[in-house]
């Protein structure tokens, strides 16, 4: 497995505001990468740099081992980007938008026809090519933002946040439909801070807190790290405390030592989002 | 270059599909100001009057030509641009595609040229019939196309630099409305002091009225007014440019 991205003391200030600082990192071709942090985290300005909107300022990014800043144009032919926010022309069908990156991807015109059409197919949007954006559902808009990025066959795709704002079913599909592309051999970069979602799908996770990459492995590698297996014990009915164990003899153990008005305990398989709270102290998502 | 032309068309081409599915209310909308100025200050005000020595409409029509050229295609340049910005947010598509800044900015004018030449040449259409003096010839387009491609990238300019609504709507009170008035539209700067009118000269409008009047009329054509239009264009690009180029630091 190559390295498709490599970041190389990755910094980026706003003003004097630091959004990212020395962010070291590699993704391997073929991989499903999740970045995983609160809002305000680093995750999108990472992704702003890696796509050649905003200029690192310093450090380095090389893509399919382009530089972002001196070869912007090798690093665009092989991204798909799909914004966190909703990209398209909300005035125009889904057909027109595709073929509108199409033109700016230099597909020429039989390409472009045959391509649409395939597309259309792989995201099960074929019945809604001539429908206004507008007239959609989130996830189907969603997903005919994806598309718009895969015109030009990528290697590697964007994804900011790509489930937010949508329900349990526009989400689950969506999924999937990352899954095959990475079957496919896209190697996908996908931000979010819903956890359960880099469990879901991610090969492996980087953690980013305050502009820093805090943790970086798999996911399982991550929880037991932290330890297997997660002891909730709610102490007084208002505040619940955590302690995490390699295994369930441990943490039964554990049990047997608390006093008996300890309140309500839970044993239960660690996850991501302990990893998380642990190593920042936070809750994902800003709480 | 053919390559980059190609571009240039693939950026025109969403907002020509854009302007296809509601170009009826476009060109009304851009049209009512210009018929009521037309009405107003040409019928209304100047029945009689006499300039330089033609009847006050057939000195006001090449004016109110010049200015719709001047606000259609500013506007339809910076609307849709503005638009792409902060409504459909899909403006980062065009910066991340291979599509070169150049490219781009010049695809991004060129709908508010086409809007501006819609526009323009309707109005220069009514007023042909109301004032047979009136002449057009390849001069008179020449200019007319060079006056929107300069107001369009001054269109392009604004919606790169302010960035709200709320921005735009000062700048179209704070400069927009004054150069529609003074700029030489309905009125001789001959008249003006001499202050007043080097002040004038400073803003594009004035030497595009200049130049599409004399050119309607048959006068003695502004070879430098003209001159000066292309550099306001090349000045309006180069500050795209640089605008595109600052936003992505």
């Amino acid at each position: 497995m190559g390295e498709f991205i490599v970041t190389e003391k990755l910094t980026k200030f706003y003003g004097t505001v630091q959004a990212v600082q020395d962010l070291d990192l590699q993704i391997h071709s073929g991989e499903i990468f999740g970045f995983l942090g609160p809002n305000g985290a680093g995750k999108t300005t990472t992704i702003r740099v890696m796509t050649t909107l905003t200029k690192p300022t310093s450090g380095s990014v090389r893509i399919n081992g382009f530089d972002v800043v001196n070869e912007p144009d090798k690093v665009k032919n092989v991204i798909g980007v799909v914004q966190q926010h909703l990209s398209l022309d909300r005035d125009l069908t889904v057909r027109e938008n595709m073929e509108f990156h199409a033109r700016l991807h230099h597909l020429g015109a039989a390409e472009r026809k045959k391509r649409i059409s395939e597309l259309l197919e792989y995201v099960e949007l074929a019945d809604c090519a001539n429908r206004m954006v507008d007239t959609l559902s989130g996830g189907m808009k969603k997903r005919a933002a994806i598309v718009c990025s895969l015109l030009h066959e990528p290697k590697v795709l964007f994804l900011d946040e790509p489930t937010v704002g949508l329900d349990a079913q526009g989400r689950r599909r969506l999924w999937d439909l990352v899954r095959r592309l990475n079957l496919d051999g896209t190697t996908i970069f996908l931000t979010t801070h819903y956890i359960e979602e880099a469990e879901a799908l991610c090969h492996r996770v980087g953690i980013m807190h305050h502009g820093h990459l805090i943790a970086l492995d798999t996911p399982e590698a991550l929880r037991k790290k932290l330890g297997a297996v997660a002891v909730e014990t709610l102490v007084d009915n208002k505040e619940t405390r955590y302690r995490f164990f390699a295994d369930r003899a441990a943490a039964a153990r554990y049990v047997q030592t608390l006093p008996p008005n300890a309140g309500t305990v839970i044993i239960r398989d660690s996850n991501l989002e302990d990893v998380f709270v642990e190593q920042t102290g936070e809750k994902v998502g800003g709480a | 270059m053919l390559n980059a032309l190609k571009d240039v068309y693939s950026v025109l081409w969403v907002d020509l599909r854009n302007l296809r599915r509601h170009w009826r209310s476009t060109l009304a909308t851009s049209l009512v100001q210009p018929i009521l100025y037309l009405v107003a200050f040409g019928y209304g005000l100047g029945g009689g009057i006499n300039v330089g020595g033609v009847s006050y409409l057939a000195f006001v029509i090449p004016g109110i030509v010049a200015l719709t050229s001047f606000s259609a295609s500013f506007n339809g340049a910076a609307s849709k641009l503005q638009v792409d910005r902060f409504f459909y947010k899909s403006f980062d598509e065009f910066l991340m595609s291979p599509v070169s800044l150049y490219s781009i900015v010049v695809g991004k004018a060129l709908i508010g040229v086409v809007r501006g030449l819609i526009s323009s040449g309707a109005i220069l259409l009514v007023g042909f019939i109301l004032s047979p003096t009136l002449m057009v010839n390849p001069l008179l387009l020449l200019v007319l196309f060079t006056s929107c491609f300069v107001f369009a990238l001054f269109g392009v300019l604004i919606a790169l630099v302010i960035n709200s609504h709320q921005g735009m709507s000062t700048f179209s009170n704070l400069v927009m409305l004054p150069m529609t008035f003074l700029c030489g539209t309905f009125f001789s700067l001959s008249q003006l002091p001499e202050a007043a009118k080097a002040m004038l000269y400073v803003l594009p409008l004035t030497h595009s009225s200049e130049s599409v009047r004399a050119a309607a009329l048959g006068q003695p054509f502004p070879w430098l007014s003209f001159l000066a239009l292309l550099g306001f264009g090349i000045g309006f690009f180069i500050g795209c440019i640089v605008a595109l180029k600052k936003a992505s630091v």
